[in-house]
């Protein structure tokens, strides 16, 4: 028996990768480069040696922090680029590697110019802007005032056209400033200001002059027609025009004050209509030189930009890698003499000769005269477990992993789950017809594979398409199982041969009351077509399939159990299998095999034993004779010894592991009292830098209480489990169950019904109900809660059986992992 | 009301109350600040806010650093935070949320109308308002000349308006004349506060009582030691306090009669929670008050957090257990502990950025 469990082949997944805790002792001239070199081969998870110390206080703080203002820049530049609506593809020429300092330098570079070249056209733009709005009071406003100079005599607000023309259109940003000048009073005291505002501070403004003036105002408004680009945010901003009427000098000094207090830009309007032609004029041929001024500084910095852009990806990635490696080399000591970065980290042990070959391309490609020193420590935590997947099996890890990241080396579930996560699926969606749709939508995934896996999707497409192997399985099984069932979209078919049964005349009237005669062999394959809608169709689908669950569920607990043997003999532990193992297995069998063994003798005889009334009284009342219930000889004294070996497994599998843990305990506690001395010493002498060893030694503190109380949680929930986890298995059938008669009602009462109807719109209505119910609710709901079903199934009754669960994840230091992390 | 708002509670302001603590776990720790006093430069604090919920506010940050910016950025996140509970809050938390940022608008507007007054630019001054008490035409303030201008013209649009009926004088604006509006405002905003939490009830009347009674005492200690030698008079001074606190009324009529700081002492050794604060200081010494009050109020706020009622003791042994939430006391804790925050985070920068290391711990307030 031993031979033969350890001739087994070995099997990658079933348990982590061994793993080595190995020591670095790297040169510091060639440390950035071992590290890089490390990075890209992905072997290896550093252990954080200065974790006591605050990110500035660590060796290369500094780099870090270039590396974050280099990324900053980098970040600014993507914005502008996006901003601009640049679309630049990166260009694939293989530059050669520069060094950090050089592209710190070029990126400086860059963005002073940028900035500079920003400035320049914010300073442009305002102009622009100041223009525009001049324009566009002069034209709106001109109409006001038209109407108020009926009576009013005009030609008072007089303009200087000469010290306005003279400015030169950078000084003429400073419009503002022109209205302020004093202006000749108007006869009938009346004076107007003129100028634009936005449109949300309107009412405000208006509310607020009128107060601030008593009323003695008029005010006017009309939209402008264009909408101006507001510097800050470059948004277009709606702007209205607005000019006040109003007597006064103190008034105006108020207006002033508000229009400025509410961003409100006043522009002086000429009353006369010649000057104010002339002026629009003016500001027209300003306006298209600006415009032109405007397009050449855009496009200067476009290209700027895009120069940018095309190695702007590759800027990227190099920076945080750059960042990457700098954070891991924080993470190393340096040793005594500062010559040397003194590393510790975790590598699979089958990658330990790649690191060494590695380590020293490094040492070799940095002229070091000192190679890297790199050897293997003695671990006392417990190493981090790593499975090595590939594509078909990394979907059904992470399902694992949902629940609890494996034990180092413990027996992982995720190689049964490739097989029994979507066989406990499909019999709970078995229907040939949905299956193919399912595999049609998970062969799209597969077919896109490559394209999609380099795209963004959605979170969830993201998440069909990391489940598309789930899926295409669950999928093939689910096409199986409905072959069984003879369901296709809840329509029989006869795809293996004719049907074993007839009617019992020809008008085949009391088919669904009476029955039907079976005239030949058996259906070859799965349930007779013809038992669809008979009499007998649902006792006998339930009871097939309520045993059937009980079969499946009884053999996948047993894998469990047998799964935490394989474990318990890995690790070692004999206490495991004879107090644990044994009990359990003889407990779970000696009642809920022995239903299993009975079912199957059932079938196999055609016996119309009543299986409940066996079980139950094989309890109530075991002495008794079974009657008619007796499937086979001997069944009554074989019940007695079932009963009797449950009843002794119980206190089996309570009472002596506790015991035996605390006499193991004792004699080692004993042996320990002459040990501790002599161990100590050896500590002194062995100068060994393990930081492990700090907080390795945990003092087992033994406590026989805790222990036993465990122990009794343990086998209470073992034994009621035993008991309830056979009962969870009837959801396969329930499931099943309540799938098929879904199908059912949609298919007759929906399809069927509609298409009664000689009316081609009810019929196609008929259709889309139909259609829609199946995608939604049969394809997506049921999916999904099959799924979830199936979940439990593995997380609580078959892991709970072995899986501990508490492991932790290798995360290695690699740079095809630092992708997005810190966007 | 006693515990039953545990049953209703939770219908409107559990969700705000779940962020509003977990926004309190982000606050720094006295590690942190150990951290930052070691810094040798800006860069350096921003690489250790970096690792805080300040970090995504000063990422892109290009490198010279100011301490405004850092202080600047910093208040845009408590901004950020209190918008967002803001938004989701319904009645009463809402007006509870605006309330407490009346404060702010009454500093903001004195700081407008005293800019004006020293003839400064508007821009300018509004950028050195702190931005939760920001109001729509709040740069109109300049152009009124007297309070009863300011009131007619800004104020009665804004939540103030109702605080300044005390104030309303046409007698043109000067700095004495600005502080003692403050001041009054702060006292007419401190009262309908206290009415508004009283109106509320349970453990938020309790709670927040207990924390303005601290404002207003603190307040009028101030008031006392800043008027100590200046014109006004005893009445005028007396009418600037809060007419709530421990220290209402007998306090008040003793406080307005000091003449010296050590009278001022002697008035509040004799209230007990006061007496500690005071103990602490020499004879003559008032510089070191002001930390010594905002070390007493951020651990009053920190216990809202924790929670332990003071005062009706009988009904917190029977019903402890269930106010230990369920009461709005934790946002106004929250935005007081932020600011704190960052007045520490300021205090910090600045010494720092002009290398007074040694007098980095003089200032800070340490929370947890």
């Amino acid at each position: 028996m031993e031979d033969f469990i350890d001739k087994l082949p070995q099997m990658d997944l079933m348990r982590s990768e061994k793993m080595t805790l190995v020591q670095l002792i790297i040169p510091v001239e060639s440390s950035h480069r071992c590290i890089t070199y490390l990075g890209e081969l992905g072997l290896l998870q550093f252990r954080d040696l200065n974790a006591d110390k605050s990110p500035f206080q660590r060796t290369f703080a500094n780099q870090v922090k270039r590396c974050g203002e280099m990324s900053r820049k980098l970040r600014f530049f993507k914005d502008q680029i996006d901003k601009a609506g640049l679309r630049c593809s990166p260009r694939h020429e293989l530059e050669p590697d520069f060094e950090l300092g050089h592209l710190e330098r070029q990126l400086a570079d860059h963005e002073h110019e940028v900035l500079e070249m920003n400035s320049n056209s914010e300073k442009l733009r305002q102009t622009y802007n100041e223009l525009l709005e001049f324009k566009i009071v002069l034209q709106n406003a001109s109409g006001f005032l038209v109407s108020s100079n009926a009576h009013a005599i005009g030609d008072e607000t007089e303009l200087h056209e000469s010290t306005y023309s003279n400015n030169g259109f950078i000084e003429s940003s400073s419009l503002l400033e022109q209205e302020m000048r004093p202006e000749p009073l108007n006869q009938s005291g009346l004076r107007f200001i003129s100028g634009i505002i936005n449109k949300d501070k309107l009412l405000r403004f208006e509310r607020m002059l009128f107060r601030a003036t008593r009323g003695n105002m008029l005010f006017n408004q009309t939209p402008s027609d264009e909408e101006i680009m507001d510097p800050l945010t470059s948004e277009m901003v709606e702007k209205i025009v607005f000019v006040v009427f109003f007597s006064g000098e103190q008034a105006r000094t108020k207006i002033l004050k508000i229009c400025e207090a509410f961003g409100a830009n006043c522009y002086p309007v000429p009353e006369d209509t010649t000057k104010q032609r002339q002026l629009t004029r003016e500001v027209l041929s300003r306006l298209s030189d600006l415009e032109a001024t405007l397009d050449a500084g855009t496009r200067h910095r476009n290209n700027a930009l895009s120069s940018v852009g095309y190695s702007l990806t590759k800027w990227i990635t190099m920076v945080r890698r750059e960042k990457a490696v700098y954070d891991t080399l924080n993470m190393l000591n340096f040793d005594v003499t500062k010559k040397c970065l003194v590393g510790e980290g975790w590598c699979p042990t089958f990658a330990k000769t790649q690191i060494h070959e590695v380590l020293q391309r490094a040492t070799f490609d940095s002229n070091s005269q000192v190679g890297v020193i790199f050897h293997v420590m003695q671990a006392v935590e417990s190493p981090p477990t790593y499975f090595r997947t590939n594509k078909l099996t990394n979907a059904f890890q992470e399902i694992i992993d949902a629940y609890g990241v494996a034990r180092y080396q413990e027996a992982n579930p995720a190689v049964y789950s490739v097989v029994t996560y979507p066989f406990l699926f499909a019999v709970m969606f078995g229907d040939w017809g949905h299956g193919l749709c399912l595999l049609l939508g998970a062969l799209y995934l597969l077919a896109r594979e490559r394209k999609l896996s380099t795209q963004k999707l959605g979170s969830f497409m993201e998440m069909l398409f990391g489940g598309r192997y789930v899926i295409f399985l669950m999928a093939l099984f689910s096409i199986y199982c409905g072959l069984i069932y003879n369901e296709f979209f809840s329509v029989p078919f006869h795809i293996f041969g004719s049907s074993a049964y007839k009617c019992r005349d020809t008008t085949c009237s009391d088919a669904y009351t009476v029955g039907l005669i079976k005239y030949r062999d058996p259906y070859p394959f799965g349930v007779d077509p013809s038992w669809r809608g008979s009499r007998t169709e649902l006792p006998y689908l339930n009871s097939l399939k309520m045993k059937m669950s009980i079969l499946l569920g009884i053999s996948q607990m047993n894998l469990g159990l047998i799964l935490s043997f394989f474990n318990a003999r890995f690790f070692g532990s004999s206490l495991d299998i004879k107090y644990q193992f044994i009990p359990q297995m003889i407990f779970l069998n000696s009642l809920f095999g022995y239903l299993s063994l009975l079912i199957i003798i059932k079938w196999c005889t055609g016996s119309q034993a009543d299986l409940y009334h066996v079980m139950i009284y094989m309890f109530l009342s075991p002495t008794e004779e079974l009657g008619e219930n007796e499937l086979f000889w001997g069944q009554r004294p074989l019940q007695i010894v079932l009963l009797l070996m449950a009843f002794i497994a119980v206190p089996w599998m309570l009472f002596p592991k506790p015991f035996a843990l605390r006499k193991i305990h004792m004699e080692r506690f004993q042996g320990r009292t002459y040990g501790v001395l002599v161990t100590s010493e050896v500590d002194l002498d062995v100068e060994e830098p393990d930081s492990a060893r700090a907080h390795g030694h945990q003092e087992e503190d033994f406590n026989f209480s805790e222990i036993f109380v465990h122990q009794l949680i343990h086998s209470i929930e073992f034994v009621l489990g035993s008991v309830s986890n056979t009962a969870s298995y009837l959801r396969l059938w329930a499931l099943s169950l309540a799938h098929s008669e879904l199908s059912t009602v949609f298919y007759e009462k929906v399809l069927l019904l509609a298409w009664g109807y000689e009316n081609i719109l009810i019929r196609l209505i008929g259709v889309a109900v139909f259609a829609f119910a199946t995608a939604f609710i049969l394809l997506m709901m049921e999916t999904l809660s099959a799924f979830l079903h199936a979940l439990r199934l593995h997380w609580v009754e078959f892991m709970g059986k072995f899986f501990h669960g508490d492991g932790y994840k290798f995360k290695p230091f690699s740079f095809a992992l630092i992708s997005d992390d810190d966007e | 009301m006693y515990g039953f708002e545990a049953l209703t509670f939770n219908i409107h302001g559990g969700y705000l109350e779940a962020i509003v603590r977990g926004h309190r776990a982000g606050l720094l720790t006295t590690a942190d600040y150990n951290n930052l006093c070691q810094c040798e430069n800006l860069d350096d604090i921003k690489m250790h806010l970096s690792a805080t919920k300040y970090g995504s506010y000063l990422q892109n940050e290009p490198s010279p650093l100011h301490t405004t910016t850092i202080v600047e950025k910093c208040t845009l996140k408590l901004v950020d935070d209190y918008k967002h509970m803001l938004c989701q809050a319904t009645e009463p938390m809402s007006t509870f949320l605006e309330y407490i940022r009346y404060g702010h608008m009454i500093d903001n507007v004195v700081l407008i109308v005293t800019g004006t007054l020293h003839e400064r630019d508007v821009q300018e001054l509004i950028e050195k308002c702190h931005p939760l008490g920001m109001f729509d035409s709040i740069a109109t303030l300049a152009v009124a000349q007297n309070m009863r201008e300011l009131y007619r013209l800004v104020l009665v649009d804004t939540p103030l308006a109702p605080y300044f009926s005390e104030c309303l004088t046409s007698e043109d604006l000067d700095d004495m004349n600005i502080e003692i509006m403050r001041n009054t405002l702060y006292k007419a905003y401190l009262e309908d506060f206290y009415k508004f939490c009283q109106k509320l009830g349970g453990a938020t009347s309790e709670i927040m009582s207990d924390l303005l009674a601290f404002e207003a005492d603190r307040r009028a200690v101030n008031i006392t030691i800043n008027s100590i030698g200046t014109e006004l008079t005893r009445e005028d001074r007396k009418k600037l306090y809060s007419n709530f606190g421990l220290l209402y009324p007998y306090g008040h009529e003793e406080l307005a009669i000091c003449e010296d700081i050590d009278q001022v002492r002697g008035v509040m050794e004799k209230y007990p929670p006061y007496q500690a604060i005071f103990s602490k200081m020499s004879y003559g010494e008032s510089q070191m008050l002001d930390k010594a009050f905002y070390e007493e109020e951020v651990r009053r706020l920190c216990l809202a957090f924790e929670q332990q009622i003071l005062r009706s003791l009988i009904l917190t042994m029977v019903v402890t257990n269930w106010v230990l939430q369920f009461h709005y006391a934790v946002f106004f804790a929250y935005m007081r502990l932020r600011e704190q925050e960052i007045r520490n985070l300021m205090w910090i920068s600045e010494c720092v950025a002009q290398n007074q290391k040694s007098r980095i711990h003089d200032s800070v307030v340490y929370m947890f």
